[in-house]
């Protein structure tokens, strides 16, 4: 049986350098005696170095997985008594199984994980529940505070990096009975030795705890919650935590009496903001007969419920005279954010056919069908959905306007829901596609594809034979528009 | 007489209390090493304390001023209530900030505001408190700041500079409830605005032609807040409400804040204990969208638009939806597992790394901190099989909590 003593205060190398010697001489945990001694001995030095066997030449280099290694760091920094003998365990059970630390069903691996657990969240509320005081007169000008912190594990020298990389402007030090850490500006210093508590005091702490106070909600109490996160071992060094009894025996009284007082008449001020507030509810109607103040007035429009879950009314855009006026379906994700149509993956589809076209886009009139974007949430997305014949007829009163005003002489349907909106018939599009149809008013009506046909397409020759035939309608547009025109 | 510090401080966070937002996750790390500065953001938040309504306290959540001249029927700070009012000046905010940050009381600043003479105003005061924080003290903590819907898009745009995160609650699910107890409110400026910031957000993600280094933006995102039990929503509604504001403005979360009674209190509105086991069934239900890949209509239907209050919404699923159990633990697929009430995301990544070693048994299952008596009715493991389900009529009563109604105070 080898004996190991060791001073067992989170210092890692002290027991990597005894398992590895122990390891390399091939002696197995079950020979091993891990014992610790605590700090008193590192103190007084009144134990010798460990007798640590010589190690077995042809042995193989101790290799660990890399997991292993951040584990068992962990796992030292507990107050745990076994956990030197069942991290060399493990560390024994490594060289012939690689893999163990995946097996988190594992007892061993389960063990250490949870005792790393304790460490992490001991670490973690360290971070939390440290509270600076000031102390008075700087030094070359940097501000000193102190804190008193009392963790459950020694992890005083795993976090206090973390308080150099927040609290690099002040000198601070954090004593503990594990410890203390402190910070000049340039160096680092942890000191295993226990702490000393000298109860400093600061006057912010009464600005902290009046907020404390305030911000709680006396109308949900929620007690267990509270301990789960802030358990009683932290309150001693927590300046609000004395508030805590009290601010739970009045919550009661205090819910009762905003209960019970009635609601007061308004303030004075209350009455002239509201009458303020009068002129600015009416809208002032633009200019009526432009397409500027029908657009205005879709912003606002409720005729479907679609708005309720659209962000905003997308209404066409384009020169009033535009002789030719190009109609989609409705709005897509991106157009739904801009408040513009065809400015989505469909609208740079459509870009790019307008320029084999050699047709400019600020000379069209773009509007679609349905002017507020129907779809169905899916996790961090937006699914299209087809509007439904309803919707489509609701609209129609919007597009019919656009019509009206912008007196195009050439309309293209882009899509069945387009030709719909626009002809009030069903028809299948392949029948009709590329076919011109007289309308009232001396109009034409061209229906052709809607752009987003080409991103739906997964068959890579059959989209560019449809790419080429959208191009062949477009060029047909152009050069109905520059004859009619 | 002008009231102190101290005075205005518990006014100011009196009147903050009812968002329920705190996180300061989420954000880039950085910290103040090189600079010698203050501040760090290191991916998780921290958590610095807990009030006994057992909500953390991460940020300083202040208002600047609780004067406002909008009159929502919820809110503390609506014009026609009769509460103290008050405010602070900038300076005044960025001292508190700093001096809390450097007593680690807090993570940073949550800074909001009632609405004084414009949104512009508004919004330009709380810019000017971050770019002080940021620019002249160097602060790097985390900073949260309210956005005005209706203020000027170079105001978002500094404001999105110095955030970590911007955000702007919409309080009620539906426009009609915003109509009526918030008639200044426009729902859908809010949705616009929401839009936009999405927009702001990703343009600055994108590496530009001349770096591939993206601009910072509001690195932690957006969030917004719905109150739960104010106006007559259901649970269907309000989730669905939330899974449109995941969707459509990539939204970081949705709090959902049960309606709570407060100092003058608005006739129009239900003097009640506020809904507590409601609204953490509907962040369980929201957790559900989020990581479960349940669907909405999955967790409501069936349940007349209001979840369960004696379970939780994983588990009324399970119970509705029988057939689809057992599930083998040893060769379902992660979508399956996760559907199991007891198994979370990261048990259920335990389970899969560990099965392909060995099959597992209850005790594994056990050690992987898996509650048994919750998920042994619903799984098959290496030597257990489960009576079938829907022989078991009882099975309810297996889970069921103590019935606890909701009184009028």
């Amino acid at each position: 049986m080898h004996t190991i003593p060791l001073v067992g205060r989170g210092d890692f190398s002290e027991w990597r350098d005894a398992a590895r010697a122990l390891a390399a001489a091939g002696i197995s945990p079950r020979e091993a005696d891990w014992r610790i001694c605590g700090v008193e001995h590192e103190l007084f030095d009144a134990v010798a170095p460990p007798q640590l066997p010589k190690p077995d030449a042809a042995a193989p280099p101790l290799t660990v997985p890399p997991a292993f290694l951040p584990l068992a760091e962990a796992v030292v920094c507990h107050t745990e008594p076994g956990r030197f003998h069942m991290l060399y365990r493990l560390l024994w059970r490594l060289q012939s199984d690689r893999r163990l630390l995946e097996l988190t069903a594992d007892k061993d691996v389960a063990w250490a994980r949870l005792l790393a657990k304790n460490v992490h969240r001991d670490s973690h509320k360290m971070t939390a529940f440290v509270r600076f005081k000031e102390i008075a007169g700087e030094t070359a000008g940097r501000r000193r505070f102190f804190a008193w912190f009392e963790p459950s594990h020694f992890v005083v020298a795993r976090t206090a990096p973390f308080f150099r990389r927040r609290f690099a402007d002040m000198d601070w030090i954090i004593a503990t009975p594990n410890g203390t850490a402190s910070w000049d500006g340039e160096t680092l210093i942890f000191d295993t030795r226990p702490g000393e508590n000298p109860g400093h005091g600061d006057p912010t702490d009464e600005l902290w705890r009046t907020y404390y106070a305030s911000i709680f909600n006396p109308a949900r109490l929620k007690l267990k919650a509270m301990q789960a996160e802030m358990p009683k071992k932290y309150w001693r060094n927590l300046p609000e935590a004395d508030l805590i009894p009290e601010m739970i025996a009045n919550a009661e009284a205090n819910v009762r009496a905003m209960a019970e007082r009635a609601a007061s008449d308004p303030p004075l001020f209350h009455y002239r903001l509201q009458e303020a507030a009068q002129p600015l509810s009416q809208i002032v109607p633009a200019g009526a007969g432009t397409i500027e103040a029908v657009r205005e007035e879709a912003r606002h429009c409720t005729r479907c419920p679609l708005h309720c879950t659209a962000t905003q009314t997308v209404f066409g855009e384009g020169p009033q005279d535009a002789s030719v006026m190009m109609v989609g379906e409705q709005p897509g994700d991106q157009e739904d954010l801009a408040g513009r149509p065809f400015v989505g993956p469909a609208g740079k589809v459509f870009d790019a056919v307008l320029k084999e076209a050699g047709i400019p886009r600020p000379s069209l009139y773009l509007t679609n069908a349905v002017k507020h974007f129907k779809y169905e949430p899916r996790g961090k997305r937006r699914i299209h959905q087809k509007p439904d014949r309803g919707e489509i007829d609701h609209c129609r009163w919007w597009l019919a306007k656009e019509v009206e005003l912008v007196k195009p002489r050439l309309i293209v349907a882009m899509g069945a829901t387009a030709l719909y909106a626009l002809s009030g018939e069903q028809r299948p599009l392949n029948q009709v596609r590329g076919k011109p149809i007289a309308m009232q008013g001396d109009m034409v009506l061209y229906p052709t594809i809607h752009p987003s046909y080409l991103l739906r397409l997964p068959n890579e020759a059959e989209r560019q034979r449809q790419h080429a035939l959208f191009v062949e309608d477009m060029l047909m547009v152009g050069h109905l528009k520059e004859t009619m025109g | 007489m002008k009231k102190s510090l101290q005075q205005r401080l518990a006014i100011l966070s009196d009147a903050a209390k009812y968002d329920a937002s705190c996180a300061s996750s989420g954000t880039v790390k950085r910290d103040s090493v090189a600079s010698g500065g203050l501040g760090s953001t290191e991916g998780a938040g921290i958590c610095h304390a807990y009030a006994p309504d057992g909500r953390c306290i991460s940020l300083l959540k202040i208002l600047l001023t609780n004067f406002c001249i909008f009159d929502c029927a919820y809110c503390i700070n609506r014009s026609s209530s009769n509460v103290e009012r008050a405010r602070f000046t900038p300076e005044e905010v960025v001292w508190l900030t700093l001096e809390f940050y450097r007593r680690n009381y807090i993570e940073g600043l949550f800074l909001s505001s009632g609405i004084i003479r414009s949104p512009d105003h508004t919004m330009g005061e709380m810019v000017r408190v971050a770019r002080e924080l940021r620019t002249v003290h160097g602060f790097r903590g985390y900073i949260h700041l309210k956005s005005i819907p209706d203020a000027a898009p170079e105001l978002i745009e500094e404001a999105g500079l110095y955030a970590d995160r911007l955000s702007l609650n919409i309080e009620l699910p539906t426009d009609a409830g915003i109509g009526r107890f918030a008639p200044e409110k426009r729902p859908d400026g809010i949705r616009r605005a929401m839009g936009d910031l999405r927009r702001k957000i990703e343009a600055a993600d994108d590496p530009t032609l001349q770096t591939k280094r993206r601009k910072r933006f509001v690195p932690g995102g957006q969030s917004t807040q719905m109150i739960v039990g104010a106006d007559g929503a259901d649970d269907a509604t309000i989730l669905k409400t939330s899974a449109r504001l995941y969707g459509s403005y990539g939204l970081k979360r949705v709090y959902y804040s049960a309606f709570s009674p407060i100092p003058d209190a608005s006739r129009a509105l239900p003097l009640i204990k506020p809904p507590l086991v409601r609204e953490h069934r509907l962040y369980q239900a929201d957790w559900l969208y989020r990581f479960y890949g349940f669907g909405v209509d999955e967790i409501t239907s069936g349940t007349g638009g209001m979840l369960d209050l004696d379970m939780d919404p994983k588990l009324a699923w399970a119970l509705a939806n029988r057939d689809a159990f057992p599930m083998n633990v040893n060769r379902a697929e992660r979508e399956r597992l996760l559907r199991v009430p007891g198994l979370g995301t990261k048990t259920v990544d335990a389970i899969l790394s560990s099965r392909r070693f060995r099959r597992l048994r209850l005790e594994d299952l056990a050690r992987l901190g898996v509650s048994l008596r919750k998920v042994r009715a619903f799984i098959e493991a290496e030597g257990w099989t489960p009576r079938r389900l829907a022989d078991r009529a009882d099975l309810k009563t297996l889970f069921a909590r103590k019935p606890e109604q909701l009184s009028l105070l």
